[in-house]
């Protein structure tokens, strides 16, 4: 299946556009230079540079706190900067709005809003549509294929309070397909969903990276990293390492992320074994 | 009876125009305060409405009693509680909803200081800045009217106009912010449009009830509906029928001249008439609201009694391996109501025998129906949940009135082997009943 959308066949010419990724022939979807961010006078990133490329699937882990979500956020420009910059695809944020999708934490939202859920997704049209104009049967047809894509078609009338957890994030998942953007950015996307939500959005997220998308997902689950996403973040508080996950997912970075975390340490030896290192 | 046919008549011009404009204030005010409601800024609201009252105090001083200066003042001191309640969020420990009534408070303080200075002034009587505070709605003139009138429909075409912006920024602010929306411009520009609908109604309900208008439709309208669309709608009906029916009311019904010497509070009794809208929005609505709900309960509770009666009638017979054996209610492992006896032979699934009740057949297959799905359950639970089996009888019980068809094919599909395997070692696994009909 095909992600709809009038670029898809453009994609694949712009992924190639060549960029100070220091990688041949891949782009750079996001530069962050020497970013800090301070929540009051707590400061909860410090000194992140970063660059992701372009056409991949990017995982940011790291332990409890370590400031991934406000990683997301500052790149998003939803968190001020207390220093730093960032560029997407080479251009300030601003310039760029119309490419990047967002998936926010479930529990952000109140599942009571009195909308349904083909509602929910057509706001992921709302961007193109601009000021004052309503979506049309053209946007609610995109709407209605977006949720086919994540199986969800047949609640596109249910209010959505009525879904279970993970139809709520397929649901989420839906409305940033809506947005048909270059860039997606999501925040704990496997976060409490079931076995059948978790493979419909894996499936999603490869049928991105097949489309020339990029996708920089925070992740909770260190046992999946290998074998869902190629290019793994590693944060505490500082960046921590990134880089491909065969090369940057080793024990002595999670060791270095995590501390003396030992559970979840022996966790990830075992991922690593069994992931092999190849992604 | 004369009055009755006056108002409805709309003859007589003043009515008139208070009826016309607490109608318009009260769809204006609940279109608005729908989505106050929807972006949680309830009481936000409440300390905007507060705080207007000092603010058209202090316009009052510099301009006099020219419209645009009062609401000028108002969106000032609107804007002020709000910066106040985000400080004081920010910056110390104290929590929102502590920092909030301290914002009402605070500015209404202020505001009956200040309107009472303002009052003193040579020519502030006819300012007539305390009926700010309870609203006077029956001393409404047409000019009033025609200030409602424009506001109500600016406040009608911004929402209706906006709807897509504010549904976006209600329900997620930061998706709406990460599409380049101007998200504070949208909080500040709903902010705003509570402020002119708190000004213009503050002649009529005052300070003290405006925050009722706002929200008491729009939380009486969520009980009909799940969709936004008819939530506006419904909240608008129920703000205007509050509106008219609270001036019809006051104008109709005779004040006791003893205790009521200056008639009835119109505003107060517009605000109850809303509240009563909520009360019975809140009882009777259909699905979402309590006697549905009661309903529904009552519903489950008399299926399940009637299900367990059939459930021990025919788990008694099966001891003697005979459907049909006579049973009294006395006989059964649960007490039985006599109501639930009443409707099993109501529906024809027991019927009075000679030796007391028997199950018909039609009772029998929908007893092995019930009992099919207990035992599956139970075996779920100790084969694949790894529950012990003296445990699963309790955990299983109560689940059969409630599993759907496609759950319990799920399981006869898990569990197929109990069907061709017949009893376990485990006592509590008799063989499914295959009674003629038992299989759904």
């Amino acid at each position: 299946m095909k992600l709809a959308g009038p670029e898809a066949a453009g994609i694949h010419a712009r992924a190639a556009v060549p960029a100070a990724a220091g990688r041949a022939g891949v782009g750079v979807s996001v530069e962050v230079h020497d970013v800090t961010v301070a929540y009051g006078r707590k400061p909860v990133l410090w000194d992140v540079d970063l660059v992701l490329p372009e056409g991949r699937l990017v995982a940011i882990v790291g332990p409890n706190g370590a400031g991934k979500s406000t990683l997301l956020k500052a790149i998003l420009g939803l968190v001020p900067l207390a220093s730093g910059r960032v560029t997407i695809f080479g251009e300030p944020l601003r310039r760029v709005r119309r490419e990047i999708g967002y998936v926010p934490q479930r529990e952000t939202v109140d599942w009571d809003f009195p909308i349904d859920a083909l509602g929910v997704v057509l706001m992921g049209r709302y961007g193109r549509l601009g000021w004052i104009r309503r979506p049309g049967r053209a946007d609610r047809e995109a709407a209605r294929e977006c949720l086919r894509q994540v199986g969800m078609e047949d609640f596109a009338g249910r209010q959505i309070s009525q879904l279970s957890g993970g139809q709520q994030q397929r649901v989420f998942l839906a409305r940033a397909l809506a947005q048909d953007a270059r860039l997606y950015f999501m925040d704990e996307p496997f976060a409490g969903v079931d076995a059948a939500t978790e493979t419909a959005i894996v499936e999603v997220l490869r049928r991105m990276r097949e489309a020339g998308r990029t996708v920089v997902a925070v992740h909770h689950d260190l046992q999946t990293v290998p074998e869902y996403f190629d290019h793994v973040v590693l944060l505490n508080m500082r960046l921590v390492a990134s880089g491909p996950v065969e090369a940057t997912f080793t024990r002595e970075n999670l060791q270095r992320a995590y501390g003396g975390r030992l559970t979840l340490l022996d966790e990830a030896a075992e991922a690593i074994r069994r992931g092999g290192g190849g992604a | 009876m004369d009055d009755l046919v006056r108002l409805l008549t709309l003859r007589d011009a003043n009515t008139r125009v208070v009826l016309l404009g607490a109608t318009l204030l009260g769809i204006a005010a609940a279109l608005v305060g729908t989505f106050a409601v929807l972006r949680k800024r309830s009481l936000m609201g409440d300390a905007v409405a507060h705080a207007a009252l000092p603010g058209i105090a202090c316009a009052y001083f510099v301009a006099g009693r020219s419209f645009v200066a009062l609401l000028v003042g108002a969106l000032v001191f609107g804007v002020l509680s709000a910066a106040f309640v985000s400080l004081v969020k920010a910056t110390t420990r104290i929590k929102e909803d502590a920092a909030i009534a301290l914002a009402i408070g605070g500015f209404f303080g202020l505001g009956v200081v200040l309107s009472r200075i303002a009052q003193n002034q040579p020519g502030g009587n006819r300012a007539g800045l305390d009926t700010f505070i309870y609203g006077k709605a029956a001393s409404m003139v047409s000019a009033d009217a025609r200030l409602i009138l424009a506001a109500a429909v600016v406040l009608a075409l911004a929402t209706a106009l906006l709807h897509k912006e504010f549904k976006l920024l209600c329900f997620d602010r930061d998706f709406a912010a990460t599409q380049g929306w101007p998200t504070l411009g949208l909080d500040l520009l709903l902010m705003g449009l509570v402020c002119v609908c708190t000004v213009v109604g503050l002649p009529a309900v005052g300070v003290v009830l405006m925050v009722a208008l706002l929200i008491i439709p729009a939380a009486a309208a969520r009980f009909w509906t799940d969709r936004l669309g008819p939530m506006l709608a419904l909240a608008a009906g129920f703000g205007g029928a509050s509106g008219m029916l609270g001036v019809a009311l006051s104008a109709v019904v005779p004040a006791p001249a003893s205790t009521l010497s200056r008639g009835w509070p119109t505003g107060p009794l517009i605000v109850l008439v809303a509240a009563g809208i909520f009360v019975a929005s809140m009882i009777g609505a259909p699905r979402r609201g309590l006697v549905a709900d009661l309903v529904r309960r009552v519903r489950l509770r008399r299926r399940v009694a009637l299900q367990n009666l059939l459930r021990d009638a025919f788990e008694r017979g099966e001891e003697t391996g005979d459907p049909a054996r006579p049973w009294t209610p006395r006989d059964l492992r649960r007490p039985v109501r006599g109501e639930t006896l009443r409707r099993a032979v109501a529906r024809g699934l027991a019927r009075p025998g000679t030796a007391g009740f028997v199950l018909t057949p039609e009772g029998q297959a929908a007893a092995a129906r019930v009992i099919r799905a207990h035992r599956l359950w139970e075996l779920f639970l100790i084969e694949q949940a790894a529950i012990a089996p003296d445990h699963v009888d309790r955990d299983a019980d109560e689940i059969e009135h409630v599993l759907p068809a496609s759950v319990i094919a799920a399981l006869e599909a898990r569990l197929a082997a109990v069907d061709r395997d017949g009893p376990r070692e485990t006592p509590i696994v008799p063989p499914s009943p295959h009674a003629p009909g038992a299989t759904p």
